[in-house]
């Protein structure tokens, strides 16, 4: 049995890669407070809106289209229905201050129904199947780095091989690590999701920043969404290939101790247990029950990080509640 | 012509739904005056605070500020006219440093650069004589040091107008000492004071005048040292109060709770308790004084049995019955052996009574095991709740109105009535009455010191020291999980308390 780690390594961070969007998304959602549990959905409309939108680009530009183009009208595409499925959610939690997890479930339902409405709708107009021509596929897929970079023994492999929206996942995360730590906003920012009243008190809009935080952080898990269909899923919908996405997500936000950075390997380790049943093949062990690992994996880990009581690394304290400035 | 003052209401009205807060309020305040605003729970003083602070905004009325009518929106605005509040609930982030905390909200562009935010801080620290260190975070701190935090940060912010919501309830007399000494250096400073206080010592100990409110209503203001304590009370309740705390000389005390080597640690492992040894006697009551956080929560806690023990043994000797070992047995058997816990933590609701529920239903929590059948029988419950709805003069539209909307003042008499009512043979209490008002305080004491009289062992955890002195028989006071000493409440010293609530080596060196 030949076990390619560097292969292993490699489908591990294209599998992660959704993740990471999905996770660091949720990461800034919930450092305002607000806990939204419809990242599932959100990255459901990412999906079925991404695909929309590179397909119908490909349709109009025909021969012409540019793969750049098309990434980035994806990228918009996914972010805005992810950050308009986010702003319902605000405006249920924030404006309305309706219970969060009841409004993050409805997102849920509401957003996998937009998603499979509109993958579906695009399969039965085409007839068959939806896709993008092969030279906007590769776009999508392809390797950013030039060759030389690749060529280097392993560590090419394992550096540089990967698809754009890996390197943009890592900026994304890195700056939301800045702009949580190091600036001024980032601070009011947590200060808003930890102690509403405070921040409030201090002359610091909750409303704004958990609008604002939700609705940025909800476009960027959809962009998780669009990442898997239009990489892992080859640019094709398919109703059943995003199923649970969103909920590893939710559970890795808390496994990385709401730390966007820590969201990098959180992301790739369960990358790594998504696909570990395709590349280590374990005798005895049905697929079915092997495919369950991140699962399993996600509950030790909730058990794990709920028993381990440090100060720095608990929720925060605001979360899932929402603020009222007159409440008695 | 007008004189200007720093700060003005007029015709001020707020309601909560069919409540009104305040009612028609005038006041005002001047520069480099300290005032103390009195009343009763619910008479409106926060409301009004809060109102000039922005956190309320006043459905009647106007506020004017150096004589010019302004619009206090949100605490942004209240900010540029200088007005900062010092809430009673430290409003900070606890995973914030000092520093972090200070700055919030000033500045919304740029990087944030720590070093100089710190210099800044520790600069002002030193002008006032604050010691503080920015990097520290508030989850590190004392209560005293959130304090000082919270100080400094609207002194950071330039406020000239500072409001200090019940500062004094929860400092040792050490610690209130050094912050009048800030106060008055604020005063001499030109600032414009307002503590909300219920405490009639230190209204006369600090402020240069007080102002009185009485159900939403500015009943008058007065120069503090021309009205007397009994006037000032008199005053706030509408009718003249007692200002006494009955203390019988204990008769035919038994002991009753033996405590001896009780050890205990929190739910995060650390040691809170260790080896605590006292007894507590039927027909006294038992004072428990210390800095909050010294292990009170935990011996009470301990002693009801909603604490794991590691070591040492509670023997209860009830009147009448064999001796027995509390510990090992389960909080429902310790109570029906007749052992009461009256705790109220700092969220009143939070232990003992469920806000959504009425009071019927509330009493139901300690009934309702007492009769058999699959059905629950209400009438009991129902009377109990009438009966203390009477007695202690709870204040609710009905028995069966959410505890939850009560003020505290009520919740709390309706948790110690409740407590009270099985008639225990051990009755504990902690912070009792902390945030009532002169009024209920004194129903309380009475409670307690009739439960005395009973022959019933009190045990009282206290924050007011000079409740304690005169309330207790004999105070234990506890510093860092360990019993610093029993004295005697009769001959014994606020300061002497005060000292050994905080020297931890006072045993070791006698």
């Amino acid at each position: 049995m030949g076990f390619n780690f560097i292969g292993l390594i490699k489908a591990a961070v294209a599998n992660g890669t959704p993740l990471l969007f999905g996770t660091s998304g949720e990461i800034l959602t919930q450092k305002s407070g607000n806990m939204n549990l419809g990242v599932e959905g959100l990255m459901y409309m990412g999906g079925a809106f991404g695909l929309c939108g590179a397909y119908v680009y490909s349709q109009i530009a025909g021969d012409s289209a540019s793969g750049a183009i098309a990434i980035i009208i994806s990228i918009i595409s996914a972010f805005a229905s992810g950050a308009l499925g986010a702003l319902l959610f605000s405006f249920l939690t924030v404006s309305l201050r309706a219970n969060q997890n009841v409004s993050g479930l409805a997102l849920t339902i509401f957003g996998t129904g937009v998603g499979q409405f509109v993958g579906e709708l695009m399969r039965v107009k085409v007839g068959g199947y939806v896709s993008v021509p092969n030279a906007l596929k590769n776009a999508f897929v392809g390797p950013v780095f030039p060759e030389l970079f690749r060529n280097i023994p392993i560590l090419g492999e394992l550096l540089f091989s990967y698809c754009i929206f890996v390197y943009l996942g890592i900026f994304i995360v890195i700056c939301m690590w800045y702009f949580l730590n190091k600036t001024k906003k980032g601070l009011y920012l947590r200060a808003v999701g930890e102690n509403p009243s405070t921040a409030d008190a201090a002359g610091i809009s909750v409303t704004k920043y958990r609008y604002l935080a939700t609705c940025i952080g909800g476009g960027i898990s959809a962009i998780g969404g669009m990442i898997y269909i239009m990489t892992i899923s080859g640019c094709v919908w398919n109703h059943t290939a995003l199923s649970g996405e969103g909920w590893i997500a939710v559970a890795l936000v808390i496994f990385c101790f709401w730390k966007p950075l820590n969201s990098l390997w959180g992301s790739l380790l369960f990358g790594v247990l998504l696909v570990l049943y395709l590349r280590l093949p374990l005798p005895f062990i049905p697929t079915q029950i092997y495919k369950i690992v991140p699962y399993i994996a996600t509950v030790l880990v909730l058990i794990f990080v709920s028993m381990k009581q440090k100060k720095d690394n608990q929720p925060p304290a605001g979360l899932g509640l929402n603020y009222f400035r007159e409440e008695r | 012509m007008e004189t200007v003052h720093a700060v003005e209401f007029r015709g001020i009205t707020k309601r909560f739904g069919d409540v009104i807060a305040n009612n028609n309020v005038n006041l005002y305040l001047d520069r480099g005056v300290v005032m103390s605003l009195l009343g009763e729970n619910g008479s409106g003083k926060t409301t009004l605070m809060n109102m000039l602070s922005g956190i309320y905004y006043p459905d009647e009325g106007q506020i004017l500020i150096d004589g010019k009518p302004v619009t206090i929106r949100s605490p942004k605005d209240a900010y540029s006219y200088g007005i900062g509040m010092i809430h009673q609930h430290f409003k900070l982030v606890e995973v914030f440093t000092a520093a972090e905390n200070i700055v919030l909200g000033l500045e919304t562009e740029g990087r944030l650069d720590r070093k100089q935010i710190n210099r800044k801080v520790s600069e002002i620290a030193s002008k006032y004589g604050f010691d503080i260190d920015p990097a520290k975070k508030i989850h590190d701190m004392s209560v005293s040091e959130k304090q000082t935090v919270e100080i400094i940060k609207v002194l950071y912010r330039g406020a000239d107008i500072l409001i200090l919501d019940e500062p004094t309830a929860v400092l040792t007399p050490q610690e209130t000492a050094k912050l009048f000494d800030v106060i008055r250096a604020m005063k001499a400073d030109g600032k414009a004071i307002i503590i909300i206080t219920h405490k009639l010592n230190e209204v006369k100990e600090i402020s240069d005048v007080v102002a009185i409110m009485r159900k939403g209503e500015h009943i008058a203001t007065a120069h503090t040292n021309s009205v007397s304590e009994t006037d000032m009370t008199e005053m706030m309740v509408g009718r003249k109060v007692e200002l006494s705390i009955r203390r019988e000389e204990p008769v035919n005390i038994k002991p009753r709770l033996t405590v001896a080597n009780l050890t205990c640690r929190n739910s995060e492992g650390i040691k809170k308790l260790s080896n605590v040894g006292f007894v507590a006697y039927g027909g006294e009551i038992l004072g428990v004084a210390g800095i909050a956080g010294s292990g009170q929560k935990e011996l009470l806690e301990a002693i009801a049995g909603l604490r794991r023990i590691e070591s040492g043994s509670i023997i209860y000797s009830p009147e009448g019955r064999t001796t027995m070992d509390l510990v090992g047995m389960s909080p429902t058997d310790i109570k029906d052996a007749g052992v009461a816990l009256a705790f109220v933590p700092e969220d009143r609701l939070g232990m003992g009574l469920v806000g959504s529920m009425g009071m019927t239903d509330n009493m139901l929590l300690r009934n309702w095991n007492a009769k058999k059948g699959l059905v629950i029988d209400k009438s009991e419950s129902k009377k109990m709740a009438e009966s203390i709805f009477t007695e202690l003069e709870v204040v609710a539209p009905s028995i069966d109105y959410p505890v939850r909307k009560l003020s505290g003042g009520n919740v709390q008499k309706v948790l110690v009535g409740r407590e009270i009512a099985s008639s225990p043979s051990v009755f504990m209490s902690a912070y009792a009455v902390r945030g009532l008002d002169i009024n209920t305080s004194y129903i309380i004491y009475e409670l307690m010191a009739k439960q005395k009289d009973r022959g019933c062992a009190v045990i009282y955890v206290g924050e007011d020291l000079d409740v304690l002195l005169s309330l207790c028989d004999r105070i234990m006071v506890l510093c860092d999980g360990k019993v610093n000493a029993i004295v005697d409440a009769r001959v014994t010293t606020k300061e002497e308390i005060g000292l050994l609530m905080t020297s931890h080596d006072k045993k070791e060196s006698q």
